[in-house]
Parts: C-alpha cells; structure tokens; sequence
C-alpha cells in the first residue's frame, strides 16, 4: 500500500522543490534532475537486457533497473502489484489479462516519434497490404484503447496505445538434424511415433496448448474456430489427443524454463520439441547442431512491448517516453535482431547493423561473414542462412498468435489433469 | 499478591513466542483458509463466500490421483529413507566405540547438507540421462545394450531423489535416540541369552521407536509437501498435490489454490495425527 499522508517534513520538502521549479527554467530543472531519476521494469528474460540499462545511463542519463520474471510471475506482478514497477515489459496477451485492472495507463502515438514507421502487424494488424490476419490474440486487437482512460480495446488505430511493441518472433520446433536424420516439414512430427520417448512441449498451459493446437490441426484430427480462442469441445479434444500420447510415452519431459529447454535438446534426451530461438543459438554455440524447423503449417507467434504504469506522473513519465522513443531509435532494436528477434521498427535497426547482419537476420541472404550474437558467440558460418527465411517470408507464415482464451479457467484446470495423467 | 505477580511474569514470559506463532503461524493459515472459499479470475480475487474451489476440488478425478501419488511417493520414500537411515543410525550408535569417530562419522554424513537441496537434486539429471554417467557405465560393462530409459524423468527418479535429499532427517533423530538407549539394557538382554537379532528386535527398536517417528513426521511433511523435486525429477511428466498448487498460483488461481492447500493441511495433520497414537514422542523433546 503507498502511503497518502503528508509529514510536516515532505510538505516542506515538495513546497521547496516547486519554488525551485517554478523560479528556475525547466530545461535546466530537467538535466539535473533526470539523473536522480530512475524507472523501474520487469519483463521476461528476453529483452530485459543488462546491456540496455547501461545503454540508457549512457544516452539518456537515468538509471533503469531491470528484473527478469518468467512468463506467469510476469503477469501476477502487473496485476498485482502495481506500485512495484513503472514499466512492463509484457507480451500481448499478458496485456488483455492485465489491461482490465487498470494497473496500466494509455500511451499518446503523437508523443512516439518513430510511430509511424512501427511494423503494421502491431497497427493495422496485417505486415503487408494483402496479409491475412493469424488467429490467437493478435497484437492490434489488443494495442489499442479509445481514449487515455480506455478500459476496453479498440478495433482501429485510436492514437492511444497500450503496448508500444518492442520485440517479436515467430516460434516453431526444434530438432536435432543429427539424431533424426530425415527432412521433417510439418507439426505433426511432434506425435510420430518414431520419436516415443524423446519429444517434448513446454509446460506453461497458454503456450502449450497452442503448439497442441498446431499439431491437432496438422494432423486433421481437429479444424478450430480460433485456435486462440477454443470451446470446451475442442480444448477437451486437444488434450485427449495429447492424454493418450503422454500415455504411451511419447514425451521425455515437460519444460517450463529456457534451460530446461536447452539441456533436453543439447543432452540429446529429447530430439523434437516446442522451442524458443535463442534457445536454439544456445545449444547451437555448443557445438550441437539444432535446427529452428520451418514447418508447412506456419508458425505460432508472440510479440511483447512495453507498458507504463498507472502510477507514473510528471517528469518520470517524461523520461519514460523518452525512453521508449529511445527504444526504438535503432540501438536495441538491432540488438534484438543479432539475437533472432525482430524490431518493431526495423529500417531504424538497420543503421545499427552491419550490411552482412541485415541480410542475414531480416533479408534471409546467405551470411558473408560470420554471424556473431551480441556476446560474441559465433551463430553462423560465412554461406549458411536462416533457418525460415526472411522477415516477410517468417512473419508473413503466422498461423496462430499466443493467446489467452475466454474458457481460459477450464483450459488450465485441463491442462493440471494433462500433467498429472 | 505473590501469587498474580508470579502469573503475570508468567504471560509476559510466554508473550513473544505467543505473538510471533500468532503472528507467522495462525494468522496466515486463517488467512488462506479464508480465501480458500473466494472466487478469482485471471486478473481479480473475488471476496465472496463460495463452495466452489472445494466443490470441483471434491468432484475433479484428478485430485484423488493427484493425492493417490502424493501419498504413494510419501511411502516409498518413508519405507527407504527408514530403511537406510536406521542401519547408518544403529552403525554409528552401536557399532562405532569412539565418541570422536561418531561424531566425525556424523558430521560427515551432513557435508553433502551444506549445498543446496536443488542443486543436489539437480545434479542427478545429467547422472541419469539417456547418454548419462549411469547408461554410459552400465553400457561399456555390457551388461545393457541399449540406455534406460526410466532411470531418468519417471517415478524411479522422484523417489531416488526424495530418498537422496531426505534421509539425513532420518538418520538425525534416530541416532539421537539410540544414544539415549542404556547400554546396560543391551548387555541384560546378551546376559538372558538373546541373539543379536532379537536384541535387536526386542530392545533397541522398541526404544527407537520415538525417534523413528520424529523422523517419519519430518520425511512425509517434506515429501507431502513438496512440488519442485516432482517437477524437475519427473521432467514435468507427473504431479503431486504441491504442484497442484504451484500450478494454480503460477495462474493466479490464488483461491483454488488455497483450497487445495487446505485440504493437504487437512490431510497431513489426520495423518501426523494418527501416527501419534502409536508412540509417545513427548519424552523425545
């Protein structure tokens, strides 16, 4: 709980700092001031990156402090407790969880300088003119609000945003090439029964059960409505599929951390597995080759941004669009992209990489040098390129957004049956 | 006169352990016996009276599986960490003559409890593993050809686990007892022509039983309520009631799992309870 009352002394105190403010000129106020200033986010591992709070103190002089939570700690801290952060770092739909208890506040477009050129995925909702929009909680239909105090999502562009998008991909599976052996194109591996024992899906419910979803609809076993929105019926029907497969023991074993995720690939315990790309680059930087597999269904996509407290006011606000206009002036955005990922304006990212780096993270070219991530480990040799492609040719193949459903309750209470059967 | 001032400095004696049980023991366990009958969604708690976490609890197959394999990994790690901890407890008490070798003996058997219970845990994984020490071992003596598959990620492994990290809880309050145990019982027994076996039998089990039960509460009060060793062992692959509530909380189903924690609390109590009546531990403490 944030105390309300005022002491003698900090009435004193604000009194003193507005006759400062208000006998001074602002600017000089502002660079003074925005030293002592510092923004707290959380977010999940992916982009809460040491190297962009030093990055910060550097360009924009305050001190941002970074906390990495995983996904489910993520979203019981925004919705819970709102005084501890000024900043999440949240993926989309932790943001339609997480908007309705009004812990965050709307962002004004006109205030971002680089709007205008963010990606139309996280706008219009379509990447080109002509794409379709994928199932699941797609970014746009949850970007919007009416108005600052908006409580429900807009259908269009409104000028106010809840998230200002930062970092996004598109997941699919990974293999071993080497212990598999055969070309493999499509989700419906994941349950061949050539892989008993050693296939694998991560254990965080609203993930998995799409990649479920992938695979069912693969299989023609299931045609979904919404794979991001299902009915009873078909979660009951997903999970029978998945049941009897865990029964006959299809699965070596459930992941919940990037880690685990990792070791279970590089040990060679499992061979085909729900996967997240810098999970990849690190079995692949051990010397174990690992294949981000492009499957004919497409692939299951995520995207994540960054949201303001409800809490920030007056000159901590200021910083923080400072920052976030910050975010996407290129630096982070082709930090994300020599990771794998994608920048939410990608033509600023580009002046922050090497011509062989573009054409190999964003064009899909063939690398001309040796592809390095931001730490220095080698990821690819001069000649190979990306597994999937180009940006368009990625993006453009989403089937499915990740999502959070309306029977979200009864999926979870399935999914506990799933793992204890 | 005397006498009230004597029952005054008496409550104030026993005030601050009263408050700090009151404090961090009662009142957090009100609490959640409290939320246990609200409602919650994804992103709100609903203070309003209600059934239903216990009614789907009650009415949900799964719970009673859930609770079935709770207590079934209970047992066997009881029956092991009893097994192993009573022959390391009765070698040191019984068979070690020097003091200073008991207690070097002892320490020695808590240095692997000087590192974390995860990390412990943990580092059985790559020993397991498909292409683990285990499988590569048993493979080049030929006596496999291909790796086993269930030394890692199934029941073989929680259970291997449990005994692993808890039969040093065992093995603590049984020797301690055993030391208690007059050595001059022993020799009476020897004097009236009983074996090894049925002094054994006759004396020092009887008289280790306070002990064995003080262990026995620790081992099934950890094992009942534990939720991370399931889950790393078992490779997510099998639940107890802790990771029913892990789950939940990770969901924030706050309510539903305080249901489910109420009823484990139940349980484990009933149990503890029962195990009561067969021994007095109250000389033991």
């Amino acid at each position: 709980m944030a105390k309300t009352g005022f002491t003698r002394r900090s009435l004193l105190k604000t009194g003193a700092a507005a006759a400062v403010a208000s006998a001074l000129p602002a600017p000089m106020i502002w660079a003074q001031e925005i030293k002592n200033i510092t923004l707290r986010q959380f977010g999940t591992g992916v982009s809460n990156l040491n190297d962009v709070a030093t990055r910060v103190k550097e360009d924009l002089g305050f001190t941002l402090e970074m906390t990495a939570l995983d996904s489910d700690a993520v979203t019981q801290r925004a919705a819970t407790q709102p005084d501890s952060f000024d900043i999440a770092d949240i993926e989309y739909w932790i943001c339609k969880k997480v908007w309705p208890t009004g812990n965050l506040q709307a962002m004004d477009t006109s205030k971002i300088a680089n709007y205008d050129k963010i990606v139309g995925i996280f706008r219009s909702g379509k990447l080109t003119p002509e794409s379709t929009i994928a199932q699941g909680t797609a970014p746009h239909s949850v970007g919007f609000v009416e108005g600052p105090g908006g409580t429900s999502f807009a259908k269009e562009e409104t000028g106010w945003m809840t998230l200002i998008p930062t970092i996004y991909n598109a997941d699919t599976l990974g293999i071993r090439p080497d212990l598999i052996g055969r070309p493999i194109s499509s989700w419906t591996e994941l349950l061949n029964p050539e892989f008993k024992g050693k296939a694998s899906i991560l254990d965080i419910s609203s993930i998995g059960i799409m990649d479920m979803a992938m695979v069912c609809e693969a299989m023609g076993e299931i045609t979904y409505g919404d794979k991001g929105n299902m009915t009873r019926e078909e979660i009951d029907k997903t999970m029978a599929i998945f049941t009897e497969a865990k029964k006959n023991g299809q699965f070596r074993a459930f992941w919940k951390t990037f880690d685990e995720s990792v070791n279970l690939m590089a040990s060679g315990e499992v061979v085909i597995q729900s996967m997240w790309s810098p999970a990849i680059t690190a079995v692949k930087s051990r010397g174990i080759p690992c294949v981000y597999q492009p499957l004919k269904e497409g692939y299951r996509s995520w995207g994540g941004g960054l949201g303001l407290s409800k809490s920030l006011t007056g000159m901590e606000l200021d910083a923080a669009y400072e920052y976030i206009n910050w975010y996407l002036s290129g630096w982070v955005g082709g930090y994300l992209m020599r990771q794998g990922y994608y920048s939410a304006v990608p033509e600023t990212s580009k002046n922050f990489m090497s011509e062989n780096e573009w054409g190999y993270w964003f064009e899909g070219k063939a690398a001309t040098d040796v592809i390095t991530s931001p730490t220095g480990d080698v990821l690819a040799q001069a000649g190979e390129t990306r597994d999937g492609g180009s940006f368009y040719d990625r993006m453009g193949a989403v089937a499915c957004w990740n999502a959070v459903m309306d029977e979200n309750q009864y999926m979870v209470r399935k999914w506990n049956e799933f793992i204890a059967s | 006169m005397k006498h009230a001032r004597e029952t005054v400095i008496g409550w104030l004696q026993a005030a601050p352990l009263t408050l700090v049980l009151l404090g961090f023991l009662v009142a957090p366990i009100v609490t959640i016996f409290i939320v246990s009958f609200w409602q919650a969604t994804e992103f709100s708690i609903i203070p309003a009276f209600s059934f239903e976490n216990y009614e789907f609890l009650f009415g949900s197959p799964v719970t009673y599986k859930v609770f079935m394999a709770t207590f079934r990994y209970a047992f066997l790690t009881w029956a092991f960490t009893l097994a192993i901890g009573f022959t390391v407890a009765y070698y040191l008490a019984f068979h070690i003559r020097s003091q200073t070798m008991q207690i070097a003996l002892f320490l020695l058997c808590t240095i692997p409890f000087w590192t974390s219970n995860i990390i412990r845990m943990i580092s059985w994984i790559p020993f397991l593993g498909r292409n683990g020490i285990a499988n590569q071992t048993l493979m080049s003596w030929g006596v496999i050809d291909q790796p086993l598959e269930w030394l890692l990620y199934s029941d073989f492994s929680v259970i291997l686990a449990f005994v692993h990290l808890y039969t040093l809880f065992m093995v603590v309050p049984i020797f301690n007892t055993m030391m208690r145990i007059d050595r001059n019982l022993l020799e009476a027994a020897r004097d009236n022509g009983a074996s090894g076996f049925q002094t054994l039998i006759h004396v020092i089990v009887p008289l280790t039983k306070p002990g064995i039960m003080i262990g026995t509460i620790f081992v099934l009060t950890l094992v009942m309520g534990d939720f991370i060793t399931v889950r790393f062992m078992s490779g997510s692959q099998r639940a107890n009631v802790g990771r029913l509530i892990s789950n939940d909380i990770s969901l924030l189903q706050y309510p539903s799992a305080a249901a489910t924690a109420v009823v484990l609390l139940c349980t484990v109590l009933i149990v503890i309870g029962i195990l009561l009546r067969f021994v007095n531990i109250r000389k033991e403490l």
